[in-house]
């Protein structure tokens, strides 16, 4: 009954946030409501009893992300600045072409029945996850680990150079 | 901790979470505002891979390094998308699409 009502309340966040961050005309308040959507889905991870990815949401998603896109909305406009919206016939013609989008994709959901394994709650630690994760055996994870670490190093080093200023790189 | 709760349940929340990002992205004419509805859609997945993970093979791990993976590719593209986003604002002095509309040097 209990994680009844959690799992209601997080979904019922989740949609109400997720359509004021798109709908929302000023931008910092925008990035607050975002900030409720990942926290609520860290609920929903919560509810499933996996702890530790609903950890790596808040202190990722919740904790890095949103500080980052807070910093540069700071960085590039006034914080009384209306954000400007597209002109009524296209906003139209997109809310037609997700609501068509959405009930198509709902309809095909709803016409599957998804049986759940009946194996018992699992009890994975985050040693488990670890273990996985750095194990080149079978079930292992080493190489896509790996392969995100370089990515995410490229990536980071491609953003620096792309911000810094153009008279040190002439230099 | 999952009776009672349907596995579609988690499904429809997250197919209205991925439309609204999808929604946001096409209104919206803010490059920082654009960047939050893909990690909108981003975050829609991301339920999708721990549900299945949790209800239909709850013996394995596939759906959370699936998610971890995916984390790390957000977190990426956000670092390299508001790199840019902050050099477009020094050459334009604005970061809305309207307004960036010459790829001059």
């Amino acid at each position: 009954m209990l994680n009844q009502v959690m799992f209601f309340l997080f979904g019922a966040m989740i949609v109400i946030f997720s359509l004021l961050t798109v709908t929302s005309r000023k931008i910092l308040r925008a990035a607050v409501f975002l900030l409720f959507v990942l926290i609520s889905t860290a609920g929903l991870y919560f509810a499933l009893n996996y702890n530790f990815l609903a950890a790596v949401q808040l202190t990722v998603y919740a904790g890095g992300i949103v500080v980052l896109i807070i910093f540069s909305i700071l960085l590039t406009s006034h914080v009384s600045e209306r954000a400007v919206m597209a002109p009524l016939k296209q906003s139209l013609l997109s809310a037609l072409a997700t609501v068509a989008g959405a009930t198509l994709t709902l309809m095909t959901i709803l016409r599957f029945t998804f049986v759940p394994s009946g194996a018992a709650d699992p009890h994975f630690n985050i040693t488990d996850v670890g273990n996985a994760l750095v194990s080149y055996n079978r079930d292992g994870y080493a190489l896509p680990f790996e392969v995100v670490s370089v990515l995410l190093l490229a990536a980071m080093i491609g953003a620096i150079v792309v911000a810094k200023k153009e008279k040190m790189l002439k230099k | 901790m999952i009776q009672n709760i349907p596995l579609s349940y988690y499904l429809i929340i997250s197919t209205l979470m991925f439309f609204i990002g999808i929604y946001g992205f096409l209104t919206r004419r803010n490059l920082i505002t654009m960047l939050m509805s893909v990690e909108l859609i981003l975050n829609s997945v991301n339920i999708n891979f721990v549900a299945f993970n949790r209800y239909l093979y709850p013996q394995q791990l596939q759906g959370h390094f699936f998610m971890l993976i995916v984390v790390a590719v957000a977190a990426a593209e956000a670092a390299v998308a508001i790199a840019i986003i902050i050099n477009i604002y020094r050459n334009f002095k604005s970061i809305d699409v309207e307004n960036v509309d010459e790829m001059k040097y």
